[in-house]
């Protein structure tokens, strides 16, 4: 049953594809004709894509933005999206692009043609003192974290690992607990640690276990052409970004902790290329 | 006891009716929601009977010879009727934990006092703070003559409170006490801000991990409802057994 399902969904999306395929493929033409990209990018999410006090939209994903208006040689216009709206956007042709810090899911990749490979990622570490030494996530078992409640990695990581949370309602509460000693360490986003390390508050802290459950995020465009030539000069466009170390460089700019991620990709992408 | 064609029936009624008690057929929810429950319990048990301790002990001091002991009681009193007990307890946690951590084991900073205890501590003093007045409206309505009596039969101080007042007193005040201690019941959920993983916690997480508020929250009111049944229950028990015909209708 599935199979056929499945069988017939292919199907039914392949019908789809040759309906609007022609019609589609003109989106990289439109736009060169056009002389201007809209791109749907999050206005309130900070520093991903955000309002300045002009009230311009700015930050790292504005920035990608602005290179793909740059290498197409034409203008950038940027429309704020929110998450509830920002597929539609897209299937409806207001906007040509979507950059708004989604997660790649396999049911979103129904809706919208989500390009390979993706761009960022956060996942899952933890932040302890030097001196507890944690070198692996066994480690945690039995112990005491500290978290934040409603996480849904609380679960996952209690389950797998037998670590015993102590979980907060605010990120405050958390940092003053694993401060006093209350737990062995905080079980949070990868992103937000990275910047607290930098401050001298937490030079005896680190975050030394391999981050986990890593959640891509993942730029679309209108799922009938991410396999023809929009599609793919975006593929491109991710590739070399990846390569030369673009994103690092934004990251850099806009101050997010540096993501281990990208620092991946960027490896892998070097050592293809080479 | 196997219990598993029960869980399966919780399985079975989710895929029914869309009712998510996952604390049935999830074992590891069931199991975190158990030890919560018996958090919980634990918990009011301890700070029940404390809080009727440090009541016995404060109204007893209310009527101590020396002055500064009088005041230290008035103080706090004052200070733990006064102030939130959600503020206390983020107090205790938070400002006086942070000077009750030591450097332990491998020179980690470890607190010294656990969420628990505080908890205890903090609960344990602000219901007695309100136990201490109520004791003393019962101890101001035992009649001047009964303990003049006891004086002129020879009893001391503390043994006419102990064996001639305080019965007397208890007597009087346990309706009030009663409502108290019914609050001190439900208070105990305010120590899900410092983590203890009581009740009302373990139901967070669960309502966050599988979305199931409605249903969590029903559970909650189930539950609250019958512990708070069960104490309504002993404090009338034990009122009716303490009763002294003709003295306090």
């Amino acid at each position: 049953m599935t199979k056929r399902l499945l069988e017939f969904g292919v199907f039914a999306l392949a019908a789809v594809a040759l309906a609007l395929g022609p019609a589609a493929a003109q989106t990289l033409d439109k736009i060169k004709q056009r002389g201007e990209i809209v791109v749907g990018s999050k206005a309130d999410y900070k520093p991903f894509g955000f309002r300045d006090p002009s009230g311009k939209i700015v930050g790292f994903e504005p920035d990608m933005a602005e290179d793909v208006a740059k290498k197409l040689g034409v203008k950038l216009v940027l429309e704020p999206v929110v998450s509830s709206n920002r597929m539609q956007f897209l299937q409806q042709g207001k906007i040509d692009l979507m950059i708004a810090t989604m997660n790649d899911k396999p049911d979103r990749r129904q809706v919208v043609g989500i390009i390979e490979p993706l761009y960022y990622a956060s996942g899952v570490n933890v932040l302890s003192a030097k001196k507890a030494g944690l070198k692996n996530w066994e480690q945690l078992k039995g112990k005491k974290v500290c978290g934040i409640q409603g996480a849904w990695y609380n679960k996952p990581v209690a389950e797998k690992y037998g670590a015993e949370f102590l979980n907060f309602v605010g990120q405050a509460e958390t940092e003053t607990a694993l401060l006093q000693g209350n737990c062995v360490g905080w079980v949070y986003d990868d992103t937000a640690f990275a910047e607290r390390l930098a401050d001298a508050k937490w030079k005896d802290f680190e975050m030394s276990l391999p981050t986990i459950m890593e959640e891509p995020w993942g730029l679309a465009v209108r799922l009938e052409e991410r396999d023809g030539p929009w599609g793919k000069f975006m593929s491109q466009m991710i590739q070399d970004w990846h390569r030369t170390g673009r994103l690092i460089e934004l990251e850099k700019k806009w101050k997010i902790p540096a993501s281990a991620y990208l620092k991946k990709m960027h490896e892998e992408a070097k050592k293809a290329k080479s | 006891m196997d219990f598993t064609p029960l869980w399966d029936w919780f399985r079975w009624l989710h895929g029914a009716t869309g009712i998510k008690l996952t604390i049935f057929y999830d074992s590891f929810d069931r199991w975190r929601f158990f030890n919560g429950f018996l958090t919980s319990v634990r918990l009011q048990a301890i700070c029940l009977v404390l809080s009727v301790a440090v009541g016995v002990v404060g109204a007893w001091l209310q009527g101590a010879r020396a002055r500064p002991l009088r005041w230290a009681v008035q103080g706090y009193i004052q200070i733990f009727r006064n102030t939130p007990p959600l503020v206390q307890l983020y107090f205790f946690y938070f400002a006086l934990g942070y000077y009750l951590s030591v450097e332990g084991e491998a020179g980690l900073r470890t607190a010294l006092i656990g969420n628990f205890t505080w908890a205890v501590i903090c609960l344990s003093l602000y219901a007695g703070a309100f136990n201490v007045e109520i004791f003393r409206a019962g101890i101001e309505a035992v009649p001047k003559e009964t303990v003049e009596a006891a004086e002129a039969l020879g009893y001391s101080r503390l043994r006419a409170y102990v064996f001639i007042v305080l019965p007397l007193a208890f007597r009087i005040s346990l309706p009030a006490l009663n409502n108290n201690l019914v609050n001190l019941v439900k208070t105990t959920t305010i120590s899900y801000a410092i983590a203890v993983p009581e009740m009302l916690y373990v139901a967070n997480q669960i309502w966050s991990d599988e979305v199931n508020v409605p249903e969590m929250m029903n559970v909650l009111l189930v539950i609250y409802v019958s512990l708070v049944g069960v104490v309504v229950y002993a404090m009338n028990k034990w009122e009716r057994a303490l009763r002294v015909p003709g003295y306090v209708s």
